[in-house]
């Protein structure tokens, strides 16, 4: 799987109001993509297009050269894994089966030693045994974590597209520098390629290695972080005044609300 | 899964197994187990084996389909208080039913016996595609549904009503004795007609139980899984509202089985599909065999509409379950 997700034109409206406007966007392997924009930009709506939710009305999906639509959902699901801002189950499930699950697409049983490996890295080891519903907010963002790295996990590692929607909105501080650097690392190595949407433009600026900023439908601005976020265009485009400084240790942008 | 749920599965059956042959044996007419082995007695064998055995079976397969369509609901809409009874399945078929048999309508000896089937089947695939149509809205909450539930209830309770007042005596009489539900017109026809329907459905409901299990993380997450959501949420409804329609069309209305047994399940052997299913299968058949058994002999000679009985025992059950929840429902 050496080839780009690429994304051309898309377009998408809900009653008769463009939520997207001809969005196109590649994402390239080893990458993470942050995706950001104020309320309503049409983050999650890009998301959902790109995981192949949603059916854009113009504009296509291509992964591997081949549309999204005409892989089997199975053959998919198997290079490509969504955790979504919360996820409430049905009933009552222990966490192991919750991070199993993840397994479906590979096997009807899952792998134990995927599983707990799977729930090592993310940090869900103290969570083991406890019911998913008894779950804080925060806790159930990493074992969702867990579940769909374990979704794309072959050979040893998380291998394919992942795509996070909102994934810290929830964590405290120890848990979303946990997250943000388990994600970079494993891009790093070049098997996982993430695209995440960020609320919290400072993560966006320390981890990603790409931003992309949507404004009512539109990719205004997109590159590097240093190129993005300036405090002009976060002004013009998020309508709040903002004062860009830098990191103390790496000198990436970070920005503050001026008071 | 884990050696548990399997010794429980495997226990349950065991037991329900025993149960079978104690209860092919009590009735009106005591008949001990010996006279499948001691050749004595051809009359009592006779009876036996052309009433009290077809009974039992039916009481088994009734039950069974009962819990499952109840537990595949639950599944479905992500909730322990979904029921056919309570979301107006089983009226809707049992409407459709009366429909038939006031209609003055005669078919081939064949199609005879699965016409009420048939008719029970649209009318119960009605309900559940209004109730399903509806669960797919936005506000779907669960008071929402089974506010939807009650009045389709009421509907076709008032659709009983009209038929049964235009209907002549022994179409009444034929339409009061089933309405209240009972096993009392067991035979072996009927038998095989509902098996026939009852099996296959159950094994295909049994190899969507992964992708059941999937669809408690919604559907969006079950999509992104690799579950082809559309399809399995169809058949499933298909099938549950096909177990109903089975069992209303022979048996009338029999409710809460497809409440309790379930959730019981659930409690004993956990969330997982592959487990509840076959689980709710054994014990809907072991509940409404043990009911129907005590129907026949708790004022024999008479016997009483098992029905009657189950919803005496299942409603305490639905009140007990909604003052527990409090307000975390929806």
């Amino acid at each position: 799987m050496a080839e780009p997700f690429i994304a051309e034109g898309l377009t998408y409206s809900v009653a008769g109001r463009a939520v997207l406007r001809d969005v196109s966007l590649s994402l390239v392997q080893g990458e993470l993509v942050a995706l950001i924009g104020p309320n309503g930009a049409g983050k999650s709506t890009l998301l959902r297009l790109l995981t192949g939710y949603l059916k854009p009305d113009a504009g296509r999906c291509l992964l591997g050269g081949k549309r999204l639509e005409s892989w089997r959902t199975q053959t998919l699901s198997r290079q490509r894994a969504v955790m979504r801002q919360q996820t409430q189950l049905g009933f009552d499930w222990p966490v192991e089966a919750v991070v199993g699950m993840g397994r479906s697409p590979w096997t009807p049983r899952p792998e134990p030693q995927i599983v707990r490996e799977v729930m090592h890295i993310t940090g869900c080891q103290p969570l083991a045994g406890r019911q998913y519903a008894a779950l804080s907010g925060g806790e159930q963002q990493r074992v969702q974590l867990a579940r769909a790295l374990a979704q794309l996990w072959s050979d040893g590692m998380p291998r394919g597209w992942l795509f996070l929607d909102e994934p810290t909105s929830a964590l405290d501080l120890y848990h979303q520098q946990h997250l943000l650097r388990l994600l970079k690392a494993l891009t790093a190595q070049g098997n996982l390629h993430v695209c995440v949407v960020l609320h919290d433009l400072n993560l966006a600026a320390l981890w990603a290695d790409r931003i992309v900023l949507l404004h009512e439908g539109k990719i205004v601005s997109q590159g590097a972080p240093q190129t993005v976020l300036q405090a002009d265009d976060l002004a013009r485009w998020y309508g709040a005044q903002v004062h860009v400084g830098q990191h103390p240790l790496n000198a990436t942008p970070q920005v503050f609300l001026a008071p | 899964m884990s050696r548990r749920i399997h010794c429980s599965l495997w226990g349950l059956a065991v037991l329900l197994s025993l149960m079978t042959l104690l209860a092919s044996g009590f009735g009106a007419l005591r008949l001990p187990v010996s006279l499948l082995w001691n050749n004595s007695d051809e009359v009592l064998r006779q009876i036996w084996f052309t009433i009290r055995l077809p009974r039992v079976l039916l009481a088994l397969v009734i039950g069974g389909s009962l819990a499952l369509a109840g537990c595949v609901m639950q599944g479905l809409f992500r909730n322990p208080l979904a029921d056919p009874g309570l979301l107006g399945i089983s009226s809707g078929a049992a409407c459709a039913v009366a429909l038939w048999v006031v209609l003055p309508i005669t078919l081939p000896a064949l199609l005879m016996l699965y016409a009420p089937m048939l008719a029970a089947f649209l009318g119960a695939l009605a309900a559940t595609v209004v109730i399903f149509l509806l669960s797919q809205q936005r506000d779907s909450s669960l008071s929402r549904l089974l506010l939807v539930g009650i009045a389709i209830n009421a509907l076709c309770g008032a659709a009983v009503g009209v038929l049964s007042w235009v209907s002549n005596d022994a179409q009444l009489r034929q339409l009061s004795l089933w309405g209240m539900g009972s096993l009392g017109q067991a035979q072996w026809s009927t038998l095989f007609a509902v098996a026939s329907l009852m099996i296959p459905t159950v094994l295909i409901i049994w190899r969507l139980a992964a992708a059941l299990n999937l669809l408690q993380l919604g559907e969006e997450e079950a999509h992104y899984l690799g579950v082809d959501v559309r399809i399995v949420q169809r058949i499933l409804l298909l099938c549950s509202a096909l177990l109903v329609a089975a069992a209303v069309a022979v048996s009338g209305v029999i409710g809460f089985i497809g409440l309790v047994v379930p959730h019981l399940m659930r409690m004993w052997l956990g969330s997982d599909h592959r487990a509840v299913i076959p689980g709710s299968v054994l014990a809907g058949a072991f509940l409404l065999l043990t009911a129907d058994t005590a129907a026949r002999t708790l004022v024999a000679p008479a016997e009483m509409p098992v029905g009657l009985l189950t919803s005496i025992l299942g409603a305490p059950w639905f009140l007990w379950l909604i003052f527990r929840r409090g307000g975390q429902h929806g």
